[in-house]
C-alpha cells in the first residue's frame, strides 16, 4: 500500500495528553466530538487544518503516557494516513495497529512540515518528495503485520475467530 | 537458560518456555478497564458480537477516573459499564471503591497472575510478581472475551537495590531518581526487574510505588518476587491463601543492570513536563506552590498518609497553597479515618475527597488555573494533565508535598520532620 500525504511536523514526547486532552474525558464516547480537539495541546491549528491524507511525523517517544486508545482512533478519524517518528510508546504503537492506523518508525529529522511524504508500506521506505530522501524502515513484527493487513484486531478477530497471528 | 521473572510468569502462560523477543499466546487471568477506557471496550465487544467475559469473577470493571461523575456525559458511560457488569457477571468497583491498582491489589490479584488492564499504570501489580501490563481497549476487551492475548516476551532490565533510605527519603524518590537517570523511554518495550537485598527487604507498599511508575520510563511491567513482604501483604487483606512465592532464576539473561545504593539518595522532585526532568531537593527548593495533592495509585495508601499526617498534624497549610488528599481505595479511607489522619488533614485546612484517581486525570476535583504549579505525589507531569495545558505540574513524595504544603513552597521534608 502506498500512502501520500503532506507532513506535520511534532517534537519529542508527544504524550496522549496532548493527543487526546483530559479535559475532553467527557468527550470519549464521542469520537468525532473529541476528533476536533485531536493534537490541540500540541499545535492548537492542526484538527482545524489536517486533511485528508495527511501524515503525523514526530520525534522520540511517540505517543507516551496513558493507555487512551482513543488517541490513535482520533488520529485517524481527523483524516491522518500514517504517523511516522523516530520512536513510540509501546501501547501507543499496539494501540495504532490494533485500530488500523499505520505507524512506522525512521529517522524523522529531515522531515519538515508542509513537505508531501510517500510511505510504500510494502517496501518499507519513507521518500521525503520535497527535500529528495528515502528512508528504510524496518518491517512491522509479523504478528502486527497480520493484524494491520486484515484491517485492526476488531476486523482480525471477525475475520478468523480468535487470534490467529502464527 | 536461567529465565526472568517475566519471561517465568509468561512461560507457565503460554503453555511452553518463552524467552525474550519471542510472540506467545498467553492465558490472562485478570482483566481490568476503567471508566476512561472501560465504554470502549464494552462498544468493541459489541461489534464482536461477544458481549461477554470468560472468567467474569476475575474480570473488573472500575469507575474511578471520574467519581463521582462530573458530567452528564460521562454518567451515561458508567451506566453502559453497569449494564455490561449486569449482563456478563464480570465485577464492578464503583464510585468510591477506590483508584483500579490499589483495589485490584487488594481484593483480586495473585502472585504469578497474568493481568491486562486498560490503564497504563496497570503495571502496578507487578509489585505482586503478577506480570501486569497496560494495554488499549480493544486488546483488553478481546482479552475479556477469550481470556487470553498475544505478547512479545519482553527484554528485561534489571534493578538491584542495595542499602537503607536516609531518613526523609522514600521509594518515590527511588524512582524519580531512576527514571531521571534512564529516561522516559529506557526501558521501552521491556521489563523493570527490582532485586537485591533492599528490594527484599522492602514492604509491599514502596514495591507499589516503583512498579506503578515502571511505565513512565517506558517500560511494559515493573516486577518484584513474591515473598515474605508479599505474604504480609495478602494476608493484611485475609488472602494469605493466594500467596505463592515466585523468582527469576539466579542465571537469568538481562539485557542490562542497573545498580542504585539507596543511602546515597535525597528527595527528587520532578519539574514539568517530563518525568525524568528530575533535580534534587536542593535544586528544587524554593518553587512556590498554588496546589498540592497527595493520593494516587502512586502514594495514596496508608502508609503514605500516614506519613503526610506526621507531618501535618497540628499544623496549618499555606493560606496560598490549596491542599488535596484523595485515598487510594475506600479501605485505605476506612484506616485512615481510625487512625484518626482524616481529622488531621481537616484540621490542617485540607480537602479531603472520594477514593478514586481525583484530578490525577484532569477531569475534576483540582484542574489547575492558567500558570498555577501543583506539586503532587502522583506519577506523571505532562503538560495538560490535570485539565488545563497552562499549568506546571511537579512531581515528589507525600513527605515533600506535606512539608511544602505548609510552606507554600518546595521544601526539604528532613527540615521538617
Amino acid at each position: 500500500m502506498i500512502l501520500r500525504g503532506k507532513a506535520w511536523k511534532f517534537g519529542d514526547d508527544i504524550s496522549t495528553d496532548l493527543i487526546a486532552p483530559g479535559r475532553y474525558f467527557h468527550l470519549r464516547s464521542n469520537l468525532e466530538e473529541l476528533a476536533k480537539h485531536v493534537l490541540e495541546d500540541a499545535d492548537p491549528q492542526f484538527a482545524s487544518k489536517v486533511q485528508q491524507g495527511d501524515i503525523v511525523v514526530g520525534g522520540n517517544n511517540f505517543g507516551l503516557g496513558s493507555s487512551r486508545e482513543h488517541a490513535p482512533i482520533i488520529i485517524k478519524l481527523a483524516g491522518v494516513s500514517a504517523v511516522i517518528a523516530n520512536s513510540f510508546a509501546r501501547i501507543f504503537f499496539r494501540n495504532a495497529i490494533n485500530i488500523g492506523l499505520p505507524v512506522v518508525q525512521c529517522d524523522t529529522s529531515g522531515i519538515q512540515t508542509g513537505d508531501e511524504l510517500e510511505i510504500d508500506l510494502a517496501r518499507g521506505t519513507v521518500t521525503d518528495i520535497t527535500r529528495d530522501f528515502t528512508l528504510p524502515f524496518p518491517p512491522l513484527p509479523d504478528a502486527m503485520r497480520t493484524i494491520l493487513g486484515d484491517g485492526g484486531l476488531v476486523a482480525h478477530i471477525k475475520k478468523h475467530g480468535e487470534f490467529k497471528l502464527d | 537458560m536461567g529465565l526472568t521473572l517475566a519471561e517465568k510468569i509468561l512461560s507457565e502462560h503460554a503453555g511452553r518456555e518463552v524467552h525474550a523477543g519471542e510472540l506467545a499466546i498467553v492465558a490472562v487471568d485478570v482483566c481490568l478497564t476503567q471508566d476512561g477506557t472501560g465504554p470502549l471496550a464494552v462498544r468493541q465487544l459489541e461489534k464482536l458480537g461477544m458481549v461477554k467475559a470468560a472468567n467474569p469473577e476475575r474480570t473488573v470493571l472500575f469507575i474511578d477516573h471520574s467519581a463521582p461523575s462530573a458530567r452528564r456525559e460521562l454518567s451515561n458511560d458508567h451506566m453502559l459499564l453497569r449494564d455490561f457488569a449486569s449482563k456478563t457477571g464480570a465485577c464492578l468497583s464503583d464510585v468510591g471503591d477506590g483508584v483500579c491498582h490499589q483495589v485490584i491489589s487488594e481484593r483480586w490479584l495473585k502472585p504469578g497472575d497474568v493481568l491486562i488492564g486498560a490503564d497504563s499504570h496497570t503495571c502496578t501489580g507487578g509489585a505482586m510478581a503478577a506480570f501486569s501490563t497496560g494495554m488499549g481497549s480493544t486488546d483488553v476487551a478481546v482479552g475479556i472475551a477469550f481470556g487470553k492475548t498475544w505478547m512479545r516476551v519482553p527484554e528485561t532490565i534489571r534493578v538491584n537495590l542495595t542499602g537503607q533510605f536516609s531518613r526523609g527519603v522514600y521509594a518515590k524518590d527511588l524512582m524519580l531518581f531512576l527514571i531521571g537517570k534512564i529516561t522516559t523511554d529506557g526501558a521501552n518495550y521491556m521489563a523493570l526487574e527490582f532485586g537485591g537485598p533492599a528490594a527484599d527487604a522492602m514492604p509491599h507498599y514502596e514495591r507499589m510505588v516503583l512498579a506503578n511508575m515502571a511505565v513512565e520510563a517506558g517500560a511494559k511491567t515493573g516486577l518484584f518476587s513474591s515473598d515474605g513482604q508479599t505474604r504480609l501483604f495478602l494476608e493484611s487483606q485475609d488472602r494469605g491463601k493466594d500467596y505463592r512465592p515466585i523468582k527469576p532464576d539466579p542465571d537469568a539473561v538481562y539485557s542490562r543492570v542497573v545498580d542504585i545504593d539507596l543511602s546515597k539518595l535525597v528527595p527528587i522532585v520532578s519539574f514539568p513536563h517530563t518525568v525524568d526532568n528530575v533535580r534534587t531537593i536542593d535544586e528544587a527548593k524554593g518553587e512556590k506552590i498554588d496546589q498540592v495533592f497527595i493520593g494516587t495509585c502512586t502514594n495514596g495508601r496508608i502508609e503514605d498518609l500516614r506519613v503526610a499526617a506526621s507531618i501535618l498534624k497540628g499544623k496549618k497549610r499555606h493560606p496560598h497553597t490549596r491542599l488535596l488528599i484523595i485515598p487510594a481505595s475506600r479501605a485505605v479511607y476506612g484506616q485512615a479515618i481510625k487512625e484518626g489522619l482524616i481529622t488531621i488533614f481537616n484540621d490542617a485546612g485540607a480537602s479531603i475527597n472520594t477514593p478514586g484517581c481525583g484530578p490525577c486525570v484532569g477531569v475534576h476535583m483540582g484542574i489547575l488555573g492558567d500558570g498555577e504549579k501543583c506539586l503532587s505525589t502522583m506519577n506523571r507531569n505532562f503538560k495538560g494533565r490535570m485539565g488545563n495545558p497552562e499549568g506546571f505540574i511537579y512531581l515528589a513524595s507525600p513527605a515533600t508535598c506535606a512539608a511544602s504544603a505548609i510552606a507554600g513552597e518546595i521544601v526539604d521534608p528532613r527540615e521538617v520532620m
